[in-house]
């Protein structure tokens, strides 16, 4: 019996979409000097790797902090479906007023998932844009 | 007569090297906007073969470019291509025309046809091969559309 041993457990998910960089109060040629080849007007795409990371005691009966069946068909729900193969600047609401960067990516999967993982659970986002790139919420 | 042996061993292995076909492999990478969609077909149509991925405004994938070159190492340098100068003609030739870009808006080699990864694939195989040095061949272009799916192209 393992009670009172914080184990973190992970559910690796993934989705493509499109995005462009792009402050809609500054020009284009501020967008571009800022933002660069990602502001292109015609978007360009990625492979998002998500990880999500949840964080608690095993449970007595079950041994699970989490059972990732249930953590998969969440992702799935209110993450995958809503961005998958979409453009995050017109097929979104969450990101019609803000800007699709990694950081803010992380952070609306962060508030989308909470409200159905047990509060009792430290939830952390990891997202993956390109394989070399990736950014972590909360931290 | 046994450093006579050792000029026939010694002439053997460098022929060896010499006749030795070797396949030299350029990774890269590009992340392009796309979407599947045949103008030719209704909107239904489009969406009962091609899914999500014909969604209207577009999607993207982190594309990874594997371009294999045969040929016999050069006795002087032992390269079969400076790797260098296979980099730059990708960078030129295919990498600052998609990358960042909408493959089906963006790019003039995929005007007029699907931005399939296989039609990708042997369109990155026509912007290279014309450029590249006599001494070698193209031999594939390997190219990832996304981890778990990718397409190889040997020319024919």
């Amino acid at each position: 019996m393992y009670m009172n041993k914080k184990v973190a457990v992970f559910r690796k998910e993934h989705f493509n979409a499109a995005h462009r960089l792009y402050n809609a109060k500054w020009d284009d040629a501020t967008n571009f000097r800022i933002f660069g080849k990602c502001s292109n007007p015609h978007y360009h795409g990625h492979n998002y790797e998500l990880e999500v990371k949840v964080t608690g005691e095993p449970q007595a009966d079950t041994g699970f902090v989490m059972d990732m069946k249930v953590l998969s068909d969440l992702i799935q729900q209110y993450v995958v479906e809503r961005f998958d193969h979409k453009n995050l600047n017109l097929d979104t609401v969450e990101f019609k007023h803000l800007n699709p960067t990694a950081e803010n990516i992380a952070v609306v999967i962060y508030d989308l998932l909470r409200p159905h993982v047990n509060e009792k659970h430290d939830l952390q986002i990891r997202l993956y844009e390109t394989p070399r790139n990736f950014v972590e919420y909360p931290v | 007569m046994r450093s006579f042996y050792r000029a026939c061993l010694l002439y053997t292995n460098f022929a060896k090297i010499f006749e030795a076909m070797v396949y030299l492999t350029r990774v890269e990478h590009f992340n392009a906007a796309h979407k599947l969609f045949n103008p030719a077909w209704s909107a239904q149509k489009n969406e009962d073969v091609f899914g999500k991925c014909a969604n209207e405004n577009w999607h993207g994938h982190n594309y990874e470019l594997y371009v294999t070159v045969k040929g016999q190492p050069d006795p002087e340098t032992g390269f079969v291509l400076d790797v260098k100068k296979l980099s730059e003609i990708i960078k030129e030739q295919v990498l600052e025309k998609l990358d960042h870009l909408n493959l089906n808006v963006d790019v003039d080699f995929m005007e007029g046809k699907m931005c399939s990864t296989e039609n990708l694939a042997i369109a990155i195989w026509e912007q290279l091969e014309q450029l590249l040095p006599g001494s070698v061949q193209l031999h594939c272009v390997k190219l990832y559309e996304t981890p778990r799916i990718f397409v190889e192209y040997y020319g024919k």
